[in-house]
């Protein structure tokens, strides 16, 4: 995976800003609008001609069809709903008749403000866009209230506009915007328009129906997977299993009698199949006989990565952050110290990687899902030579993006494939194995923490976190100084306050494999590590973890609010039977205030029982409650799988997991009560697509610690250790 | 071998021209051309494929299209005129199970066919028919509520 | 002090004349009957025989060169499974056999001179072979089925040996075994080869048919089949006064083979039989799995029609013997709600079953798929001991044609001991005649029993 070089200057993380606003509350269960099958974007986007398209983001025709452009992708967030609720807000568009398209690759058009390009990760859509979305809506709303204006002849202070329409109370007329789509188009774009008071709100807060949903349940919604080109062919392809292997010798005599195969391509580190259809190109590649030229990682397994990583991270690393007198406050207290590590993950989203490509000499046509449109389209540029506007990227529907669709790899190993075809179109699948093992894995981390403590306060904190940086390959202007700003993510900003603490962060690249964001990113290790030493000291002060933690939030109320709520709302101190037990995560990942308990029974054999989730979130405005709620659902669920199962291990240089039988997933018969409790506290939005993956280990670890009273510091759970069969590693 | 073939879909009649052994989940999608069942992992393990055959949920991702004989194919684009299909899809929107849905054509297959045969599930019912169903995204809580508002029951 | 050490003397003495005596009686006891002395005809030497001489290559392949027949009856002979570690180059061994007594793992044979056997010469094979003796002549361990070998032809073994000298040589040191004592003795083996090897090459009988001879020459000679299927006496060795009544080798169960209706295969037709030998599947018996599905994908589903048949027709002739331990009659489908069938609480089992089983296997136990996947009617669902149900779900099941039917996927690695152990009870009690009681240690001797 050869480094990502861009062209353009990356902008570095912004400093998360929170910005004041009221609340408007009230559960208004609105009715379902259909998604207007979006897959085929009819006219280009930027032929917006006799259209009213002040923006990136909105058109209006003279009918009044109103088009908002989505800059982020839906991958089941909800974004699509949250993005089109907040411009047609400001916008006082109809609601019900709004119709959505993908935005086209074009950064400076719909860059993410954080990063700079387009990108859809880190559960920021909805904070980085905030400002923007309203604005944009807000100045379209006034160019078509002054032109309704003039044409009246009256104040534009005098006129009102709601869904769709400017009226002039005064007089009793009304324009629509349809029919002042013309003479809006004319009005000059307002610098700085101002936005709603939150207490005006009608869409924001309410928890409207999702657009996307209804095509998902009928069947018509149409993911990268699905697209369908005339003349198309169905290719499968297998990469050498040895990460940095090449293809040594391939026989395809009985792959070529294989009945529906059409062609066999050989690259110098893949091989591919092209059939009438995927069951042709799968036994096609089935039938080949490859040999493999393993390369310089055959030896590489588990043991040797963790022997590295554990080497490596004794060395110092870069001060991430440095606060108070660390050395002086370790001078004095009772002091802890712990170490926990973590292994690699695969994303395993539900759809497959998967590209469909048509390569002619002057153009190319790419149809997939994918969280970073602009870097598909410019690193496909690259490898064909083609200038940038000769590739059209057509984006879908995601079924799952996790991180894993931050990478352009599927769509350049389709096209290297389409370079060997004479420009039919060709939809290239990876089998469920192929997905598994030619993954970027969520790096293996190695987390080393120590504290001191005088009259039960943690005086002084010093964390170390070694692992691999991500941002230094995928972001390489946003890695500074030896820091990788995800990797130290949740760990400089914790909620609890320490006169004297200090995070430091080694960058420590696994040999071989091959790594990447996965949903949770940084936070998923740093909130691990921090709230389950939290755990640790609290039970040897003899103190209850939440009364613990509550005594270092005193400058932070809305950690201490959603403390005392999910402590209440759990039933927090209640007696449990025997090896049940509760377990605490307070986090403020991604911008928002988050506490959960997870309440799990261990039996006799160590097999884990969840008995029940509690899960109290303050993300300020909650644009649509309800998609926040299911996103806590489904992140825990996320982050539970990987607590229990989630290993990818390496042996023989090659990832051992393939399928769902050896990568297994969490199932409804396991699932318990889930309930989220929304704090309204009025704030900016923060971030919750992945909160969840981020929330649920460490509650459920700490639940173990307290059902068992082992502390287990490493991941998926040991249930030979649970069951006292094995030793807790430490 | 491969031979040409009639298929019974969704009450359409297909023919198709197709290997003996090859699975019904990339004739339905590659040949015929309906898209909506999808494939997740190839080995009956995740359940995103399912399909009615004569109102029996079954992994097409697993099952040759030569097993088919003269029995009725239905798939998610079909399932909405059964009466049990339309009441699910109706209670999935009510509730907003659906995250990335990549999953949920499978979901409300399995579904429909447990509503059919037992109007009044239990959770013992729901795990039974349901726990073959991977979700990703974690949409469980929302589908086991889903499937008792669609039988009318009152949601626990 | 004296009287009572010379009395002990002469009493010392006393007592081993009555041990060799006993010791004689014993083993002259164990040696028991030969593989094919159960037919009661008269065995001939092979060139008195008067009919097609059963033994070397099916006729279609008289023609052939050395290095042809060789390959067809190394396949046979089923060497390469036992040669080849997993994962490992083919014929240079390293693959574990896991035994009551330790661990032995086999050698390379491929024509390496330092690792392989690429200074054995012709004889040098033949001792292998027929008599368990290396070149350095050190003695083989009887995990080496040359007790079975030894009634392969001459010819035969050294066609395999012409077939074994054109592989590519590879470098594979073998590995240490690691047997208890006194078993890693190997100069025991000279003491037990004495007794339980006959040293004889195959004698048809001449009262048969010229099938049933092939079949038996194929059945012992070569496929070894006794060697799993018949159990083992005190010494180890195959006691053929219940031969093919069922064995246990590597942590699974090789059922009852004989002619016995309840236990054995007395209900399976002659067609069920030929494509359990040749697909690895027979309708409404099961798929084969472990040792034995690896024993028809590398060697029976090679073999010619005809060497089936004839195998099919040695095996029906075997006499009947019950093995009390099987339940006599085999469970029809489960109901196809799960709420009814067992009534057995099992719950930790019926979660398993229901996330990672169902979609193939059904609540009925017929397969709504494919009949590759139907559990009702198979042994190892009506076995109580449930021990190959727990191994299929350790290591999966793949069929070796492929052609469209399911491979069961192995479980292994992230179910746990003692979700295999309920998840076999429960399939065992919901499709089977009689429930298992597996235990989570039970698991994890059958995981240590099979590894490889
Ligand atoms: S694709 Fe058929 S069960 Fe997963
Ligand atoms: S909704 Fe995304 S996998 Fe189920």
């Amino acid at each position: 995976m050869s480094p990502m070089t861009i062209d353009r200057d990356g902008k570095t993380l912004a400093r998360r800003t929170f910005l004041k606003g009221g609340i408007a509350g009230g559960f208004l269960l609105a009715f379902h609008v259909p998604l207007h099958a979006m897959n085929e974007s009819t006219a280009p986007l930027d032929d917006t001609t006799n259209q009213f398209a002040p923006n990136a983001f909105i058109r209006i025709d003279r009918a009044g069809k109103t088009t908002l452009v989505m800059p982020q992708v839906e991958m089941g967030q909800g974004v699509y709903t949250s993005i089109a609720m907040i411009l047609a807000e400001e916008l006082d568009a109809d609601y019900s008749q709004v119709a959505l398209e993908h935005a086209p690759p074009n950064d400076k058009l719909y860059g993410n403000p954080v990063f700079g390009i387009q990108v859809t990760g880190n559960s920021n859509s909805i904070r980085a866009f905030w400002k923007p979305l309203r604005s944009a809506g807000a100045s379209a709303r006034a160019m078509l209230v002054s032109a309704a204006a003039k044409q009246w002849k009256v104040d534009p202070s005098s006129c009102t506009a709601k869904s769709g329409n400017v009226m002039h109370a005064a007089s009793n007329r009304t324009l629509s915007y349809g029919a002042l789509a013309d003479a809006a188009s004319k009005e000059t774009v307002p610098k700085d328009p101002p936005v709603k008071d939150p207490k005006d709100f009608t869409l924001i807060g309410k928890p409207l129906k999702r657009f996307d949903t209804p095509g998902k349940v009928d069947g018509s919604a149409i993911y990268g997977i699905d697209a369908m080109v005339p003349g198309m062919r169905f290719a499968t392809l297998a990469a050498s299993p040895v990460f940095g292997g090449k293809v040594a010798h391939v026989d395809d005599t009985a792959a070529k009698l294989v009945p529906g195969v059409h062609k066999i391509i050989v690259l110098d580190d893949m091989v591919a199949v092209v059939g009438d259809h995927m069951w042709a190109a799968k036994c096609g590649l089935d039938a080949l006989k490859i040999t493999w030229d393993h390369g310089a990682n055959a030896e590489v397994n588990s043991d040797a990565i963790w022997k590295h990583l554990r080497e490596a991270s004794a060395k110092d690393g870069a001060i991430a952050k440095s606060q108070g007198d660390v050395g002086k406050a370790f001078a004095s207290g009772e002091k802890f110290n712990a170490v926990y590590e973590l292994p690699f993950l695969a994303h395993a989203t539900m759809e497959p990687m998967n590209c469909t490509v048509q390569l002619k000499p002057d153009s190319c046509d790419i149809w997939q899902g994918t969280q970073v449109i602009s870097r598909v389209q410019q690193t496909v540029a690259q490898l064909t030579g083609l200038p940038v506007e000769k590739v059209t990227v057509h984006n879908h529907l995601i079924g799952g993006g996790f991180g894993r669709r931050l990478e352009p790899d599927m769509a350049l190993k389709a096209v290297r494939i389409a370079q060997k075809l004479d420009g039919e179109p060709v939809k290239v699948v990876w089998t469920r194995e192929e997905d598994v093992q030619q993954d970027v894995y969520r790096p293996v981390y190695r987390d080393e923490i120590s504290a001191t403590v005088t009259d039960n306060k943690i005086v002084g904190w010093k964390y170390k976190v070694s692992g691999s940086s991500i941002i230094a390959r995928w972001l390489p202007p946003a890695f500074q100084k030896g820091i990788d700003i995800d990797a130290i993510d949740s760990a400089i900003d914790m909620p609890y306050e320490f006169p004297n603490f200090q995070v430091e962060y080694v960058r420590v690249e696994p040999p071989a494999v091959p790594t990447g964001f996965w949903r949770g990113v940084g936070p998923n290790n740093n909130v691990f590590a921090i709230e389950s030493f939290m755990d640790e000291i609290a039970r040897k002060l003899g103190k209850d973890p939440i009364a613990f933690r509550l005594g270092m939030l005193e400058k932070s109320p809305r950690f201490k609010a959603v403390l005392d709520l999910v402590a209440q709302k759990s039933n927090w101190g209640q007696a449990l039977p025997k090896r049940t037990g509760r377990g605490v995560c307070l986090q403020p990942s991604f911008g928002s205030f988050i506490a959960t308990v997870v309440e799990a029974e261990v039996d006799e054999s160590g097999e884990v029982l969840l008995k029940r989730i509690n899960c109290a979130v303050d993300t300020g405005i909650a644009v649509n409650p309800d998609t926040i709620v299911a996103q806590l659902q489904g992140g825990l669920i996320f982050g539970l799988t990987a607590a229990l199962y989630g290993e990818v291990t390496i042996e023989g240089g090659r990832v051992k997991q393939s399928n769902f039988h050896n990568y297994r997933m969490l199932r409804i018969d396991q699932i318990p009560p889930i309930d989220v409790h929304l704090v309204q506290s009025g704030e900016a939005p923060g971030g919750i697509g992945e909160t969840g993956a981020t929330a649920g280990p460490p509650a459920l670890r700490n639940a173990l610690f307290a059902a068992t009273g082992i502390p287990l510091r490493r991941l998926p759970v040991d249930r030979d250790v649970l069951a006292g069969r094995k030793q807790p590693w430490a | 071998m491969s031979q040409s073939r009639q298929l019974k879909v969704n009450g359409e009649d297909k023919t198709v021209d197709v290997p003996d052994d090859m699975p019904l989940l990339w004739v339905l999608r590659d040949v015929i051309g309906l898209t909506g069942t999808k494939f997740g992992c190839g080995i009956a393990q995740c359940g995103a494929c399912t399909v009615h055959i004569d109102g029996r949920p079954v992994r097409s991702c697993q099952f040759p299209v030569s097993a088919v004989g003269d029995r009725a194919i239905t798939t998610i684009e079909g399932v909405g005129k059964t009466p049990a299909g339309a009441k699910i899809q109706k209670a999935w929107l009510d509730e907003e199970v659906v995250q990335c849905g990549y999953c949920q054509s499978g979901q409300i297959m399995s579904a429909s066919a447990l509503l059919a045969t037992t109007p009044k599930p239990d959770d013992s019912d729901i795990n039974a028919a349901m726990a073959g169903n991977i979700c990703r995204c974690g949409t469980y809580v929302r589908i086991r509520t889903a499937i008792k508002r669609a039988a009318g029951e009152p949601i626990a | 002090m004296g009287m009572k050490r010379r009395g002990r003397g002469k009493r010392f003495f006393v007592v081993v004349i009555v041990l060799a005596v006993v010791a004689a009686g014993v083993a002259f006891y164990l040696k028991g009957p030969g593989p094919t002395d159960f037919s009661g005809g008269q065995k001939v030497a092979l060139s008195d025989y008067k009919d097609a001489n059963p033994t070397s290559v099916p006729a279609s392949m008289k023609g052939d060169d050395v290095v042809k027949r060789g390959e067809y009856l190394t396949r046979a002979a089923d060497c390469m499974v036992c040669h080849t570690a997993r994962g490992g180059p083919q014929f240079a061994g390293g693959y574990a056999l896991v035994l009551p007594v330790g661990t032995i793992y086999s050698t390379n044979i491929t024509p390496d001179k330092a690792t392989g056997i690429g200074n054995y010469t012709d004889q040098d094979f033949l001792a292998a072979m027929h008599r368990g003796v290396r070149k350095d002549g050190a003695r083989l361990y009887p995990a080496m089925p040359f007790a079975s070998y030894t009634y392969m032809t001459d010819d035969d073994a050294l066609a395999i040996k012409a077939y074994l000298f054109t592989l590519a040589p590879v470098s594979a040191p073998a590995r240490e075994n690691a047997l208890t004592f006194p078993f890693n003795q190997r100069w025991l083996m000279a003491a037990w080869s004495g007794i339980f090897n006959a040293d004889a090459r195959f004698k048809p009988d001449a009262s048969k048919s010229a099938e049933w001879n092939r079949g038996a020459y194929l059945s012992e000679a070569l496929a070894h089949c006794g060697e799993c299927h018949t159990p083992r006496n005190l010494a180890f060795a195959m006691n053929n006064r219940k031969k093919f009544a069922g064995s246990e080798t590597g942590g699974w169960r090789a059922y009852n083979i004989t002619a016995d209706h309840d236990s054995g295969v007395g209900q399976w037709s002659d067609g069920e039989l030929t494509a359990y030998l040749s697909s690895g599947h027979a309708n409404g018996h099961g798929s084969a799995s472990g040792p034995m599905g690896e024993a028809v994908a590398e060697s029976f589903s090679r073999m010619t029609p005809e060497d089936v048949k004839a195998i099919v027709a040695y095996v029906r002739s075997v006499p009947a013997t019950n093995s009390a331990d099987l339940p006599a009659t085999l469970a029809p489908p489960a109901p196809d709600s799960h709420k009814e069938g067992i009534a057995a609480a099992n719950a930790h089992g019926k979660q398993v079953f229901e996330g990672a089983c169902q979609s193939c296997h059904a609540w009925t136990g017929v397969s709504d798929i494919s009949s590759y996947a139907t559990l009702t009617g198979s042994r190892a669902i009506n076995d109580p001991s449930g021990n190959n149900v727990a191994q299929i779900v350790i290591s999966g099941s793949t069929s070796p044609d492929r052609k469209g039917s399911p491979d069961m996927p192995a479980f292994g690695d992230t179910y746990s001991n003692a979700e295999i152990a309920a998840v076999a009870n429960y399939v065992t009690a919901r499709f089977g005649s009689k429930a298992s009681s597996l235990t989570e240690n039970d698991v994890e001797t059958l995981r240590r029993q099979s590894a490889r």
